[in-house]
C-alpha cells in the first residue's frame, strides 16, 4: 500500500505539527540528542566529561572537561545527566511515530528495501556492505555539519525559517548548494 | 511530567507526520534532490510558509507567547557545517530527524546512519576546542549572530527590518514560500 499524503496535505499537517511545537514547548530539534546520546555513553567511561556541582545553598551547576560540553554552563551536561527530558523523549517518541504510521495505513516499507533504498541498488547496486558505509559515512558527515552549524534539517531549516531566522536561510543556502550537485552527480537514474 | 507527555505526543506525531508526508523515503529525498520529483519540496516550502504565517499571527493576538521562540546564531560555520551536511544529504538520502522515524518504519540501513551520526557528532565535540583556537574565523557572526528578519515581539532577538511591523514582513515571505510551493511543478528534470 503507498498512501503518503498529497504534498498540500502533507505541508498544511507538517507546518501546523512545528507550530505546535512552539506552542506548547519550544521549536523542533533533533541533532543536540546526538550529542546527549555520545555523552550518555562516554560520560559513563569518564566521569569528568558530566559533572554536577551542587553549591552549599543547594543550587546545582553543571560542567565537563570537553570545551564543546561546557558551553552554556554545561546545558548539555545538565541534559545528560537529566536524560528523561523533553528533548531525549521526543526523539524516542519520534521511533514509534515512524513505527505506527507505517503500520497504520502505510505506506509500508518494501520487503527488498529495508536494507537498501531503490534509488541507491539501481545506480550503486545492491552490496549490502557498499550501503552500509554509505549510510555511515553519511551519517558521520550529516552529523558533524549539523553540529557545526547548530543545528539540523528541523532545527535550522524548518523551525528557523518558521520563524524567520537568518541562520535558517543561510544553513539551507549551504546544504542546497551541495547536496543538489552530490545527488545528481551520484544518481543518474 | 507535563514536558515529558507533550514529548511523546509531539515527538510521536512528528515521526508519524515525517512518514506520511514521505520524508523518511530516501527515494523521494534523492528525487528532491535529484530535481526529478519535487513532492517534498512542495511540502517543505508549503509547510514553512504556512507554520511562519499563523505563528506571527498567533504571536500578534498574543495566543503564542514570542518567548516560546528560539532563534538560532548565524555564523560561518552556519554555511560551511550547512554545505558538509549536504554531501551526507545528497549521498544518504536521511536527515538526523527523518532517520529516527524511516527505524520506526523499517528502514533499517537507517541503524547505519544514526551509528555514523553518534560517531561524527562525537568527533565534532572532541575536535571543538581545537577549532575555536585554529579555525576560529568560523564562529565569525554574521549580522549580529542571534537575529530575525522579521520583528518578533522577543527582544533577545534583533530584527534585521524593524521598520515595518513583524507581522507584514512574516506574511510576504511566508507567501512567497506558500506561492512558490503551488507554482513549483511535480519535477524540473527528468
Amino acid at each position: 500500500m503507498n498512501s503518503s499524503w498529497g504534498w498540500l496535505k502533507s505541508g498544511i499537517i507538517l507546518g501546523a505539527s512545528f507550530l505546535l511545537a512552539v506552542a506548547l514547548v519550544k521549536p523542533i530539534g533533533v541533532s543536540t540528542q546526538y550529542v546527549i546520546a555520545d555523552c550518555f555513553i562516554f560520560c559513563k567511561l569518564k566521569p569528568e566529561l558530566a559533572q554536577e556541582n551542587v553549591a552549599e545553598d543547594g543550587t546545582k551547576t553543571y560542567s565537563s572537561s570537553n570545551a564543546y560540553l561546557n558551553k552554556s554552563n554545561g546545558k548539555y551536561v545538565k541534559k545528560t545527566l537529566n536524560i528523561a527530558n523533553y528533548g531525549f523523549v521526543f526523539v524516542i517518541a519520534m521511533f514509534a511515530g515512524g513505527f505506527l504510521a507505517s503500520r497504520l495505513g502505510g505506506p509500508k516499507v518494501k520487503k527488498e528495501e529495508t536494507w537498501i533504498p531503490k534509488v541507491w541498488e539501481e545506480n550503486l547496486g545492491s552490496s549490502w556492505p557498499k550501503r552500509m558505509a554509505g549510510a555511515f559515512f553519511s551519517g558521520f558527515v550529516i552529523l558533524f555539519g549539523a553540529r557545526m552549524a547548530g543545528g539540523c534539517t528541523s532545527g535550522h531549516m524548518m523551525s528557523g525559517m518558521m520563524q524567520t531566522s537568518l541562520s535558517g536561510y543561510l544553513f539551507a543556502a549551504g546544504v542546497f548548494a551541495v547536496a543538489v550537485p552530490v545527488a545528481i552527480l551520484v544518481f543518474k537514474k | 511530567m507535563k514536558e515529558i507527555i507533550f514529548a511523546i505526543l509531539v515527538g510521536g506525531s512528528f515521526g508519524f507526520i515525517l512518514h506520511k508526508v514521505g520524508a523518511t523515503d530516501p527515494n523521494k529525498i534523492v528525487g528532491f534532490l535529484r530535481l526529478t520529483d519535487l513532492h517534498l519540496a512542495k511540502v517543505i516550502l508549503f509547510a514553512i510558509g504556512f507554520s511562519s504565517l499563523l505563528l506571527f499571527i498567533l504571536m500578534a493576538v498574543g495566543v503564542i507567547d514570542s518567548t516560546h521562540i528560539s532563534v538560532k546564531s548565524s555564523y560561518i560555520g552556519v554555511i560551511i557545517g550547512g554545505a558538509i551536511f549536504g554531501i551526507g544529504f545528497g549521498l544518504g538520502g536521511y536527515c538526523p530527524g527523518t532517520t529516527l522515524a524511516a527505524l520506526g518504519s523499517g528502514r533499517k540501513d537507517s541503524i547505519f546512519m544514526i551509528l555514523g551520526g553518534l560517531v561524527g557528532a562525537w568527533v565534532y565535540v572532541l575536535m571543538y576546542g581545537w577549532l575555536t583556537e585554529n579555525m576560529s574565523w568560523l564562529f565569525d557572526k554574521i549580522a549580529g549572530g542571534k537575529v530575525s528578519l522579521a520583528v518578533t515581539g522577543n527582544d533577545a532577538y534583533p530584527a534585521l527590518i524593524d521598520g515595518i511591523p513583524g507581522i507584514v514582513v512574516a506574511a510576504v515571505i511566508a507567501l512567497l514560500f506558500m506561492g512558490g510551493a503551488a507554482l513549483l511543478p511535480n519535477k524540473l528534470r527528468n
